[in-house]
């Protein structure tokens, strides 16, 4: 598979020395720990500041606040190792690169000051709370408010799907807040889960795969908040706030579907050069060799269009349409090529010891959150 | 668009050359050839006079000295008026390499500069009716006589076939060394003796591309015209030059898919049905954006494509990944905009009834879906 992970993007000594030991820290110390997870429906607080202590947390911060200044590329090679090795848990990118950036890119002095080193040793372990019940990415029809009295905001509402949910102690939470004219307005908000009242976690949500990650609905019943938790102190800039992100959100789908593939493409010519049915290898089959053929093609085109938004992105000329064709793609050609892959394994690809029958479950909630497909459609729509 | 580090600013200048030749010369006469199922002669004049034939052969054969670019910005500009017949390419692209790169300098000069001018039609007879990509079992043969060969066997689907007047012919110099015992032969058409064209098949699509059985009854060819001057060498030549062969096809079926992209979107935009506009409706939004997902995707793995080609790392199973994930994607792509256009679609005045019906050929021409997983297969 090696020819498979040929990039155009150009990776230092320094990220493979990186890549190296995060590597090894995921095969060591997460993946062979997955089934318990799944068992307990989560990952334990204490991976968090495993990973913290290696430097594996936040490393695109600047160094004044536990980070290493990290460029991008480490983020992209954490996510991916984390996908080669199995471990779907714990969601450190959406620690590291969805919830961070918030409070590093939008986020008062003090904010930065008394959050970001936390994260970074995974003291915090953080969570974002944007879709309620009643919608997901239709940010603009939120029901959870934020009311202004003196010097706090009291805080009522619901959100659902919340992914770390239960082991955050760090949530970033969309709010409607009141505009002087009467409007309403998203605003973000930063709640230390240790320090307040009126908030309840639910039931860990039973899901049809990650079950190794935890996922939460959360309550908020008269949570009274300091108006210094208002993400960068102005009311009514979450919507902008929340749109910025999405590009890189997006792109770093598609970096774990990309890893997933190739994952899933390794483990499946693995196995059809091994197994035999009917007196010949799997793989001698001509239906086999196609099959898989048309997924290494597709994988092909995906890892050429990949490599080619990541360099935009980091260029800054990645832009939201190219983005979202990037996340429809990549996370379609995954659940279809992990699907063809299971089938290529039979009955043990229905198995759950086959890593492949893991991935199959795990990976059809890829074409629905980050913004489903069809919000995605939706985007590319309005370019043509 | 371009992202490409060699596409310049000179490929754009020619590219205003193109796009004015395509609309002065080939767009108002399309629907007629398409009718006759051929290319007149003067055509080919008129391409060679204004630059367009054998864009990549050396300048000192009076080629253009250029790259793939240049043959990408002609089947753009083809396509964008709905001309996507092969016939440019093949002669300037896929032949011309043949004797360039194969030719003994003799060959070269002697053909070299009439293909550049038009004057010189070509066509590549490999296929039979017994033999397609699995080309060592080709039956027509080349037997030594006197100071050259005679040439006996059949050929089928060349294009070009019925107004080439130079012809690459694959034939056996030896039938018991399988592909060892294939030669490339240069057939001057005027005056051969016992060169028979068959009729001009009548085809799906590409209707101006004209498509023939060819018969060689005991037909002498010089020795001087066997290409590059030694026998046996026809297999590892036609091998060499297929990864670029299929880059080309590539860019044919990006092309189209832009272009059916762009002109469904405009019909769309116009159309009413039940009161509001056809695009309004979220199908026709989600469907265009896949269509135009697939297009984005098809044109960068094409770009990579071209940029590996000139840096010299392009090989095989590229070749064959690109053609077949763009050719397949073409052809979808044709399929739902053409389902878009609802009956008007099925129309052959609209655009899109023809690419829907040329870039069928993309899955087949050049090796087929097939072969291309066959070839892809080995690699894993």
């Amino acid at each position: 598979m090696s020819e498979m992970r040929q990039t155009s993007v150009s990776y230092t000594d320094e990220h493979e020395i990186f890549r190296a030991s995060v590597r090894r820290f995921f095969e060591e110390e997460c993946a062979p720990r997955q089934a318990e997870w799944r068992e307990a429906g989560m990952a334990p607080h204490s991976i968090w500041k495993r990973a913290g202590e290696l430097g594996f947390l936040c490393a695109r911060l600047p160094e004044e606040y536990g980070g290493a200044d990290a460029d991008f590329l480490f983020s992209v090679i954490l996510l991916e190792e984390q996908a080669r090795s199995g471990a779907v848990s714990p969601m450190f990118s959406l620690h590291s690169d969805v919830v961070t950036p918030y409070i590093a890119h939008y986020g008062t002095a003090e904010q930065k000051a008394h959050f970001l080193p936390r994260m970074a040793t995974g003291e915090y372990v953080g969570a974002i709370g944007m879709t309620e019940p009643s919608g997901g990415s239709d940010l603009k029809n939120l029901r959870t408010t934020a009311r202004r009295e003196g010097d706090d905001y009291v805080i009522n509402g619901q959100k659902t799907f919340i992914s770390n949910g239960i082991t955050c102690n760090l949530l970033i939470l969309a709010a409607q807040t009141e505009r002087a004219n009467g409007g309403r307005a998203v605003s973000l908000f930063l709640v230390d889960t240790d320090e307040v009242e009126g908030f309840k976690r639910g039931r860990n949500l039973k899901k049809l795969g990650q079950k190794a990650c935890d996922t939460a609905e959360l309550f908020f019943e008269d949570m009274r908040v300091p108006s210094s938790a208002l993400l960068g102190g102005t009311e009514g800039q979450g919507f902008g706030q929340l749109m910025n992100r999405l590009v890189e959100e997006r792109l770093m789908t598609a970096v774990a579907s990309m890893a997933i593939i190739e994952r899933a493409m390794a483990l499946t010519i693995e196995y059809v050069k091994e197994r035999k049915a009917f007196g010949q290898r799997i793989i001698d089959f001509q239906n086999t060799r196609f099959k898989l053929a048309e997924c290494k093609t597709e994988a092909k085109v995906l890892r050429v269009f990949l490599d080619r938004c990541i360099q935009e992105f980091m260029a800054g000329e990645l832009d939201a349409a190219k983005a979202a064709m990037l996340k429809y793609w990549a996370t379609e050609q995954q659940v279809s090529i992990v699907d063809q892959c299971v089938q290529l394994h039979g009955g043990y690809g229905y198995i759950l010891d086959f890593p492949i029958a893991q991935m199959w479950a795990d990976g059809r909630i890829a074409r629905i959150y980050g913004g489903a497909n069809e919000v995605m459609k939706d985007i590319i729509g309005r370019t043509i | 668009m371009l992202h490409s580090r060699h596409y310049t600013p000179a490929h754009e200048d020619f590219r205003k050359t193109v796009r004015r030749f395509m609309e002065r010369e080939v767009a108002p006469n399309r629907e007629a050839w398409q009718k006759d199922g051929k290319l007149p002669k003067a055509l080919w004049l008129k391409a060679g006079e204004a630059g367009l034939l054998c864009t990549k052969v050396s300048t000192e054969f009076g080629g253009g000295g250029g790259d793939l670019y240049h043959a990408m910005i002609i089947l753009e500009e083809q396509t964008r008026i709905g001309f996507n017949e092969v016939t440019f390419y093949l002669h300037s692209d896929i032949i011309a390499p043949y004797i360039e790169l194969y030719g003994t300098r003799a060959q070269k000069e002697r053909y070299l500069p009439r293909m550049v001018t038009g004057e010189l039609v070509t066509a590549i007879a490999m296929t039979e009716p017994g033999a397609g990509s699995d080309l060592q079992g080709i039956r027509t043969s080349a037997k030594p006589d006197g100071n050259g060969y005679r040439l006996n066997g059949q050929k089928v689907f060349i294009s070009n076939g019925q107004v080439a007047n130079l012809i690459c012919v694959a034939a056996k110099t030896d039938a018991d060394a399988g592909g060892k015992g294939i030669s490339l032969f240069l057939l001057e058409t005027d005056g051969a003796e016992g060169f028979v064209r068959g009729k001009n098949l009548n085809k799906i699509g590409c209707k101006a591309q004209d498509s023939s059985e060819l018969f060689f009854d005991n037909v002498h060819i010089p020795a001087d015209n066997l290409l590059g001057g030694a026998e046996g060498r026809g297999f590892p030549q036609l091998m060499q030059r297929l990864p670029e062969e299929r880059l080309i096809m590539a860019m044919s079926a990006v092309a189209s898919m832009e272009f059916a992209v762009a002109e469904t979107a405009a019909y769309v935009a116009q159309r009413e049905m039940f009161g509001k506009k056809l695009g309004d409706f979220q199908n026709t939004r989600f469907k265009l954006a896949e269509c135009k997902t697939k297009a984005t995707l098809a044109r960068t793995f094409m770009e990579y494509g071209i940029d590996s080609f000139i840096e010299g790392t392009f090989d095989i199973t590229q070749g064959a990944m690109i053609k077949l994930w763009t050719t397949v994607r073409a052809h979808e792509v044709a399929d739902e905009c053409l389902q878009l256009h609802g009956g008007y679609g099925y129309m052959s005045e609209y655009n899109i009834s023809r690419w829907y019906a040329d870039t069928r050929l993309g899955r087949i021409a050049g090796g087929t879906d097939e072969i291309m997983k066959e070839l892809i297969g080995r690699t894993l």
